[in-house]
């Protein structure tokens, strides 16, 4: 059985912050990691690789500075890793994006089970992992927080929103997966050895894939953003209370009572 | 020099569509609300706005739908639509916009929104923006598709300009309810496409409903009492219930408590839960991630208690007391206890963000 696992690498949401002087969002120097979710679906096609003897097969479109990302799900158990990675992929929209990937899923051939996350923390859109589920028309369950596999059938569990969903279908399919639903493991030291001795990350161009350039890039992403305008929040109070909890609650409740939120 | 892949010329693309989400007889609140928003963008666009509705005998709520201000209501009637599935709906939805060419499609948010328009925009190859929060039209007539960026920090204005149609998606209660009227009358329109059971692909084998056991819901609170992993373990939010009690409120939590299994993925506040904008948020134990301060930084007094004084919540905050939690709550609670029973006997708490 083979699994591939889309995974994107994403700057440390917690780390990004507003200049305030330039009012842009300040990325350079922002460390950055395996999408939050990317590295649960990770952790869940490693443990059917333990329960199935699968391989795992790691997929990621972006620049080269995604090996790092890439290499880490080697170390982690992953058996092997594609970027694809090509400058006129640059600026590509969910549209392009699913496109991009789903041929190269195909020319990695022979899948069994497609993982995706539920969302990446930059886009925070989903729409990739059902679009490549559409690119090539195979069964899909969205928000799976566990997946069976049992005679050539998948069973999973999705979470919607007023109740819990167990869905059946046949492989090959698509499956995105919940973050939070596992633990992500810490890589191995078998593992950093193999990334150590190289070879674990395949590079490949849209050439080397057959993707048509008319379909990707940013002038081929349906969507563009015509501009970005910074939220500037109302300003608050923030008055911080710290000391004895009979103090700082008898303020807190004064100064709700004053605003007239609650009262006395 | 993206011909190959546009649909058509844009001009033959006409009316705003609204794909609403229904469950058990009975419209969910996202697609009621995206039809008052619709109506508003079609009236700018001075065209037709259309429900589509997808299931198994649904005529009386395609009826009922048009009380909210639809003109019109597409009807896709099957056994093999009962439920929501994601391949027979996507190829069902994708036929009738290649066959009616609507230039501005609506989605809910909701897990099953994503799910269709995901795929589907990989199907049509067309635009779709995730998670608006306002929409305009721009000189051009185009949708401007305004969401937020990066946790809220910012406000990207999205535009689709040579694929039609232009789809969108929002959360539920970014948009306020139209009232229904029931004399307002439109079309049902019943199609027929080409759909058989072999397009259904998988099976709904199991389904268990959350129960809600009473209390307050967070979305209509005026007082909402958060919770996150500060709190450690599923007992203390017995102690969080006793204060939103007291404040006439609703208790909610952060992702992380609930996939902690604390509390109900139905009290989930964040950019993968609900929004909520209450007149008091009280965030307990609660660091203050992006995707938490995305389904409440618009409350309208937002008061932090929290351990670690660098916690990130803590800068939006109106009010905040940097404390140990098992030590404040309690204390809180006590003295609006006082505040309730009235000191002199004459003073009694009433929570004003009641009225
Ligand atoms: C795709 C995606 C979607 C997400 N969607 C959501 C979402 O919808 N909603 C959401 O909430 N999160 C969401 N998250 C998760 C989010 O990134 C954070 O992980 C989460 O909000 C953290 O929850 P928390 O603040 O309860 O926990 P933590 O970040 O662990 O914070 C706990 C806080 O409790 C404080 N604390 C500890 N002990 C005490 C004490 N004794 N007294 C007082 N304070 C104490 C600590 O100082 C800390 O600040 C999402 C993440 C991803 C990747
Ligand atoms: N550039 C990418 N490379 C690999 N996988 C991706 C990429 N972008 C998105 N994905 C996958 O699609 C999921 C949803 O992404 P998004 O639609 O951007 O929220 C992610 O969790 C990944 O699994």
């Amino acid at each position: 059985m083979r699994v591939i696992v889309c995974i994107k690498q994403v700057p440390r949401a917690q780390e990004l912050q507003v200049d305030p002087v330039t009012q842009t969002l300040k990325r350079v120097g922002v460390p950055s990691e395996i999408n939050p979710p990317d590295a649960n679906a990770l952790e869940m096609a490693l443990r059917l690789k333990d329960q199935h003897a699968a391989e795992v097969v790691v997929l990621s479109m972006g620049p080269t500075s995604f090996d790092e990302s890439l290499e880490r799900a080697v170390a982690m158990g992953a058996d092997r890793s594609v970027l694809l990675t090509d400058r006129i992929l640059g600026g590509s929209d969910t549209v392009p994006t699913a496109y991009a990937l789903s041929e190269t899923i195909q020319k990695i051939g022979g899948y069994d089970l497609l993982l995706c996350g539920e969302e990446t923390t930059d886009a925070s859109t989903g729409h990739v992992g059902p679009g490549i589920a559409g690119h090539l028309d195979l069964p899909q369950i969205t928000y799976a927080s566990e997946i069976r596999i049992e005679d050539g059938k998948v069973r999973a569990r999705r979470t919607a929103e007023d109740g819990t969903e167990w869905w059946e279908t046949t492989l090959p399919c698509l499956c995105t997966v919940n973050f939070g639903c596992n633990r992500p493991r810490e890589p191995t030291l078998t593992g950093k050895i193999r990334v150590e001795r190289g070879g674990v990350v395949t590079h490949w161009s849209c050439a080397d894939v057959g993707i048509d350039p008319k379909k990707v890039g940013l002038f081929n992403s349906p969507t563009i953003v015509a501009k970005v305008d910074t939220v500037r929040l109302p300003t608050r109070a923030g008055r911080i209370f710290s000391g004895e909890p009979k103090e700082t609650v008898r303020q807190l409740l004064d100064s709700l009572i004053a605003d007239g939120v609650i009262s006395p | 020099m993206t011909d190959v892949h546009v649909l058509e010329d844009k001009s033959h693309f006409h009316g705003v569509w609204v794909f609403l989400e229904h469950r058990r007889q009975g419209l969910r609140d996202v697609s009621v609300q995206l039809i008052g928003e619709g109506r508003r963008i079609s009236d700018l666009r001075n065209t037709v706005l259309t429900g589509v509705l997808l299931g198994n005998r649904v005529d009386v709520l395609a009826t009922y739908a048009l009380g909210y201000g639809l003109d019109r209501v597409i009807v896709v009637d099957d056994p093999l639509l009962e439920i929501y599935r994601s391949r027979p709906y996507a190829q069902v939805m994708a036929q009738l916009i290649r066959r009616h060419k609507p230039e501005i499609v609506l989605y809910g948010a909701s897990k099953n929104g994503r799910d269709l328009g995901g795929r589907l925009h990989a199907i049509l190859e067309t635009g779709l923006a995730a998670d608006c929060v306002k929409f305009d039209i721009d000189a051009e007539g185009n949708l401007d598709m305004i969401r937020p960026s990066f946790g809220g920090k910012s406000l990207a204005h999205i535009l689709c300009k040579k694929h039609r149609p232009q789809m969108a998606s929002v959360r539920r209660n970014v948009f306020i309810a139209p009232p229904h009227d029931p004399s307002r009358t439109g079309e049902v329109v019943h199609e027929s496409v080409e759909l058989g059971p072999s397009d259904v692909d998988a099976t709904l084998v199991d389904f268990q409903e959350f129960v809600r056991e009473g209390g307050l819901r967070p979305e209509e609170a005026d007082v909402v009492v958060s919770g996150g992993y500060g709190l450690r373990d599923p007992k203390a939010f017995a102690m969080l219930q006793e204060l939103a009690d007291l404040l006439g409120g609703a208790i909610a939590a952060s992702r992380k408590a609930v996939d902690s299994g604390w509390v109900p993925k139905m009290l989930q506040v964040g950019q993968t839960g609900m929004t909520v904008r209450p007149k008091l948020y009280l965030a307990v134990g609660i660091s203050g991630a992006v995707q938490h301060l995305a389904g409440m930084q618009e409350s309208k007094k937002i008061v932090v208690i929290n351990i670690d004084p660098k916690a990130p919540l803590f800068e939006i905050a109106d009010y905040g007391i940097v404390g140990d939690l098992f030590e404040v709550v309690p204390e809180m609670i006590g003295q609006l206890k006082v505040l309730k029973a009235g000191a002199s006997g004459a003073r009694t708490a009433v929570p004003a963000a009641a009225h």
